[in-house]
């Protein structure tokens, strides 16, 4: 039997070869037969995780839920590198000196990445600033968000801060930050389904040993990602009821 | 059990109020007109078992309200009650989230200190299995318009409460 292995389309790309290497270490070592699908953007991810084509997968906060709770899937793993935080950027030259600054009509360049936006959406309320009253520039990367900054076709971007961090050094210094968020407690998880449910101990007890080996932590360098934390289900599920509230607008 | 406000732990001059927290019973708490202002990019989040005493804080939590992760863990949430927040409103939250359903609205805190602060808070039942088991409440900074309008209703809201 064959098993489908997605990666959340939020990715870097820096990381591509890095999931197919993952990919293939994970079926040596666990026997099983797994094939790397990736999706190119959001809606394809969400049609399979609907159609319940997926097996395995790196999801994004956002889709934890979807999966945890209408799905049955169950955490393994998070990157030990910190948690998903954002960042609010102006152009460097820009008269914008803290968020309150900007005002309702602003343009907001941001990308199709759901829990970014929302937490820079959250980061963005303090100048009344909500989904109905700015103006979304939707970027397929975040050096398109800097450069829609540059160009002054956005006033603000909102960044995966971590992917803020990896801006080459001459696009960090044309932009500067406005606040960056300290949620600490927002991550991707390494996900498996309910086809692989006899399969989840051993799976977790690989990709937490993976950090032991020096073969197999270069792996993971690969994808960006130092080590594998285990977790519980309540740590999810304090996450996705913290999701649900920032994600809450009143009728 | 909540103890009453310490004079030593208020810095400047303060007012002394006694509320009546429900589940609680009487508290003495000491106010300063000093407000601290909301820290930018942060959440404060704590949980509640369903009877609203404290289980998890953050570290946001522990700085911005000034007690212990010792102090705050085991006590009730009333512990922040600022004496201008109307009673109504909480008796809103508690009927809302008792429901199942979730509660938003604009919150000023108490801080050990004396000072205050003021949150857009959401709470969420906790809901594992069909059943509530805690509520999750999730702080962040407010828009200043939105404050300044919820400090003006509070007022009349405490006023009609015959406080």
């Amino acid at each position: 039997m064959s098993y489908v292995f997605t990666v959340s389309p939020d990715f870097s790309p820096d990381y591509l070869a890095g999931w197919f290497v993952f990919n293939t270490w994970l079926q040596r070592v666990s026997g099983l037969r797994f094939h790397l699908e990736l999706m190119d953007h959001f809606p394809a991810l969400r049609q399979a995780i609907e159609a319940d084509r997926i097996d395995l997968i790196y999801a994004n906060p956002h889709d934890a839920a979807t999966l945890v709770r209408e799905k049955g899937f169950v955490a393994l793993v998070k990157p030990g590198d910190g948690a998903d935080e954002a960042v609010i950027a102006v152009s460097a030259d820009s008269p914008f000196q803290r968020i309150e600054d900007l005002e309702p009509g602003s343009r907001i360049a941001t990308t199709g990445d759901p829990d970014v936006h929302l937490v820079g959406m959250i980061l963005l309320e303090p100048a009344g600033l909500n989904r109905e009253n700015v103006t979304l520039h939707r970027c397929d990367s975040y050096v398109l968000v800097a450069k829609c900054l540059f160009r002054g076709e956005s006033d603000a971007g909102i960044f995966l801060a971590r992917a803020f961090d990896e801006l080459s050094r001459p696009v960090q210094d044309r932009l500067r930050v406005l606040v960056r968020s300290d949620i600490q407690v927002i991550h991707h998880y390494l996900m498996a389904g309910p086809r692989l449910a006899d399969w989840v101990a051993d799976l977790r007890d690989a990709l937490i040993a993976m950090g032991d080996d020096a073969k197999t932590a270069e792996i993971l360098k690969g994808l960006g990602v130092s080590r594998w934390e285990a977790v519980d289900e309540e740590e999810v599920e304090f996450m996705i009821d913290l999701m649900d509230t920032l994600s809450y607008s009143p009728a | 059990m909540l103890s009453d406000m310490n004079p030593a732990d208020v810095s400047g001059d303060y007012r002394e109020y006694t509320l009546d927290l429900f589940g609680v019973g009487p508290r003495r708490v000491l106010v300063t007109d000093e407000e601290v202002p909301y820290p930018d990019g942060r959440l404060i989040v704590s949980r509640t078992d369903t009877e609203g005493i404290i289980t998890h804080v953050n570290r946001s939590f522990v700085e911005m309200s000034g007690y212990t992760e010792d102090e705050l863990i085991g006590a009730p949430h009333s512990i922040l009650r600022h004496p201008d927040m109307p009673r109504a409103a909480f008796a809103d939250l508690w009927r809302t989230v008792q429901a199942g359903e979730i509660w938003q609205g604009y919150v000023k805190n108490l801080r050990k200190d004396g000072a205050y602060y003021w949150v857009k808070a959401t709470v969420i039942p906790n809901v594992r299995r069909g059943r509530i088991v805690g509520y999750t409440s999730v702080r962040r900074k407010p828009e200043r318009r939105k404050v300044e309008e919820c400090i003006a209703l509070y007022a009349r809201m405490v006023a009609e409460e015959g406080r």
